[in-house]
């Protein structure tokens, strides 16, 4: 535990927290919960309906009495729902970004109510193509309906809804994570405030959709892979692992993996002159993607790249600054130098879009030579920037006294889930919100001044 | 104290007008104009730290080079836009200069005049290059490789075609001085406000 202000970091004036002695979040356990149930089925964006609907979701640190400090933490193409922390003590690894979250860490669990959640059409945990269909009794498989970003960020509604959570201090994620982050502040610009979003784009590049599309092309290739139904008998771990190795090599980069491998050998001294891997970089990624059939689902591989290249904010042909334009929220929008998934230009489009209506906006560049893996890993370059955002953030955080909050209770699931239909931007409308008035920016009347010469 | 050159800039700057400065530092100004002025307002910076500091005072900042230009801004697109103590620091100054006016329908630029007579003195009678309290670098570590004057900057104002709306000259950022005939020769700090003129009532 941080022991109070004295150790706590300073940025100019401002006390941000980030104490040298800043301690783990502890055993934490994940919990589930059932929403869209028959007949509130949540609507998905491709005009289907998925219900009902388990989320996965851990929570750090402890809601406030005006359930005013709650962070939402969105995770990527391979994460999950443990984002911080360890399941048991003899747990090797904490979650996924442990090294922001925790007592006195940028997200202060000691301040802050973090919420992760598992993403719909995950295998962590959350209804994905691995869970079992309720109409048939079978596994889903590729009958699963296709979702999209904005379908898991309706469903996150949900979860906030059963937390009896109106509104988020922050929305926070990385690569896919920064992409539901920017849905979440579009979608529900009453119950944002501030948007950290990083390494990630408002529509996804050509290039990651190539990636994505070898990906899904080497499960489906596998014989294992059986049009989508193995559960029960083998899984197509062959063409997941060939998947991951070719994603892995995304997240890298040219300096990375140089510095990590070079040309070096793994555990001979000479090439053996055979194809077995002689390579560090080869050993590494032949590990990487066969650990990872370990803990993923090939089906959920499948849609989750799907619902990472359907994301694109201006579909429907409008401009990114126009779907931006009833947004509320202040933005950290962040890129690092090396990431060539998500390079710099891509964030950088995202905040010229945003400062054509003066919205509030900081962009940040981490330089980094560890590609788009830095958002995981470059914690000292992050980390102050994110806590100073946070920290401003609080001090602008108006809570609106008097509006009704969400009771955190079951009953009220299929009221919300038309709810979220209703909040569903269309291209038509983009003034679908009702009652979010308090949150809504005070808008200076824009100045058109004449300069008189002197 | 409050520094004259920002009591200045912020006596020009039109009340919530939208505001972008220029090599923000950790954000004094533009602080002050919001504080003041309320002003819709936000920043480049490329350091880092500078930046934190920023985003910790909750301003809207953008981590950038200068020198790269400003073309991810639209033509007029803020009402002013601030240019403080950085001109002579720039790789590109009359890029900059052309995009501010762009970019801005008022430009505001300050800098150090180096036609100062103790800068001169320093050079003629010393033999050496000259350093001041706005200007303390040794020639061998100083970020100021574009140092200009005044007759410099009206000259690049009337190169650019850019009309010169109001100008200020200061002898130190502490005291607020009485009105300097020669400026040239006497004010170690410049302020103008420029503008591209035809647009303008």
């Amino acid at each position: 535990m941080a022991d109070g202000a004295d150790t706590s970091k300073t940025i100019g004036d401002v006390p941000v927290g980030l104490g040298d002695d800043a301690g783990n979040a502890g055993i934490v356990v994940t919990q589930t919960v059932t929403v869209a149930e028959p007949p509130g089925r949540l609507p998905l964006e491709s005009g289907d309906r998925l219900g009902p609907i388990t989320l996965a979701f851990e929570t750090y640190g402890e809601l406030s009495h005006r359930r005013d400090n709650a962070i939402l933490v969105l995770h990527a193409l391979s994460g999950d729902a443990h984002v911080a922390g360890r399941h048991t003590a003899e747990d090797k690894r904490p979650g996924w970004w442990d090294m922001l979250i925790g007592p006195g860490k940028a997200l202060d669990t000691d301040k802050f109510f973090v919420i992760c959640s598992n993403v719909i059409g995950g295998c962590g945990g959350s209804t994905g193509p691995s869970s079992i269909d309720p109409r048939s009794g079978e596994p889903y498989g590729i009958r699963f309906p296709i979702i999209t970003v904005a379908d898991m960020v309706e469903a996150q509604a949900l979860l906030l809804d059963h937390l009896g959570i109106e509104r988020l201090l922050a929305v926070m994620g990385g690569s896919m994570g920064g992409m539901q982050a920017l849905q979440w502040a579009v979608a529900h610009p009453e119950r944002v405030h501030q948007v950290i979003a990083m390494a990630t784009a408002a529509r996804q590049p050509t290039q990651a959709i190539a990636f994505n599309e070898v990906g899904r092309q080497a499960i489906m290739a596998d014989p294992d892979w059986n049009g989508g139904d193995y559960y029960g008998h083998g899984r197509p771990a062959k063409g997941l692992s060939v998947a991951r190795m070719l994603g892995h090599i995304t997240y890298l980069s040219d300096e990375a993996m140089r510095e990590k491998f070079g040309r070096r050998l793994q555990d001979i001294h000479d090439y053996s002159f055979t194809f077995s891997a002689d390579f560090q970089v080869e050993s590494y990624l032949r590990y990487q993607g066969l650990s990872f059939t370990e803990r993923f689902d090939a089906n959920t591989y499948l849609y989750i790249t799907r619902a990472l290249d359907y994301f694109d904010m201006t579909r429907g042909g409008r401009g990114l600054s126009q779907v931006f334009r009833d947004v509320t929220a202040r933005f950290l929008v962040m890129a690092f130098s090396s990431d060539w998934l998500h390079p710099p230009y891509q964030l950088k489009e995202i905040v010229s879009a945003l400062r054509t209506t003066h919205k509030h906006v900081s962009y940040y560049e981490v330089a980094s030579d560890f590609g788009h893996d830095a958002f995981l890993l470059e914690r000292e370059k992050m980390e102050g920037v994110i806590a100073a955002f946070l920290a401003s953030g609080v001090r602008t955080y108006h809570f609106a006294p008097g509006r009704p909050t969400f009771r955190a209770s079951a009953t009220s699931r299929a009221a919300v889930t038309d709810a979220a239909k209703a909040d569903r931007p269309s291209p038509s409308s983009g003034e679908t919100e009702a009652g979010g008035a308090s949150a809504v920016a005070e808008r200076r009347p824009r100045l058109r001044r004449r300069w008189g010469r002197k | 104290m409050r520094r004259i050159d920002y009591l200045l800039i912020e006596d020009w700057v039109p009340r919530r007008a939208t505001v972008l400065d220029l090599g923000c530092g950790d954000g004094d100004l533009l602080a002050e104009l919001i504080e003041k002025k309320e002003v819709r307002g936000s920043g480049v910076e490329i350091s880092q730290s500078a930046v934190e500091a920023c985003v910790a005072r909750g301003l809207s900042v953008y981590h950038g080079d200068l020198d790269e230009g400003l073309a991810d801004y639209d033509d007029a697109s803020f009402d002013v836009v601030i240019l403080s103590f950085s001109l002579q620091q720039l790789r590109r100054p009359r890029l900059v200069v052309r995009e501010m006016a762009r970019v801005g329908r008022l430009v505001v630029v300050s800098f150090p005049n180096f036609a100062h007579w103790r800068t001169r003195g320093q050079i003629f009678f010393g033999g050496h290059m000259p350093t001041s309290s706005e200007l303390p670098y040794e020639w061998y570590d100083t970020p100021n490789i574009h140092l200009c004057t005044v007759r410099d900057f009206r000259r690049l104002c009337a190169h650019e075609g850019l009309l010169i709306e109001r100008e200020a000259f200061l002898r130190s950022f502490e005291k607020r001085a009485a009105p300097l005939p020669l400026p040239n020769l006497r004010a170690r700090i410049a302020i103008f406000a420029v503008s591209r003129g035809a647009s303008t009532g």
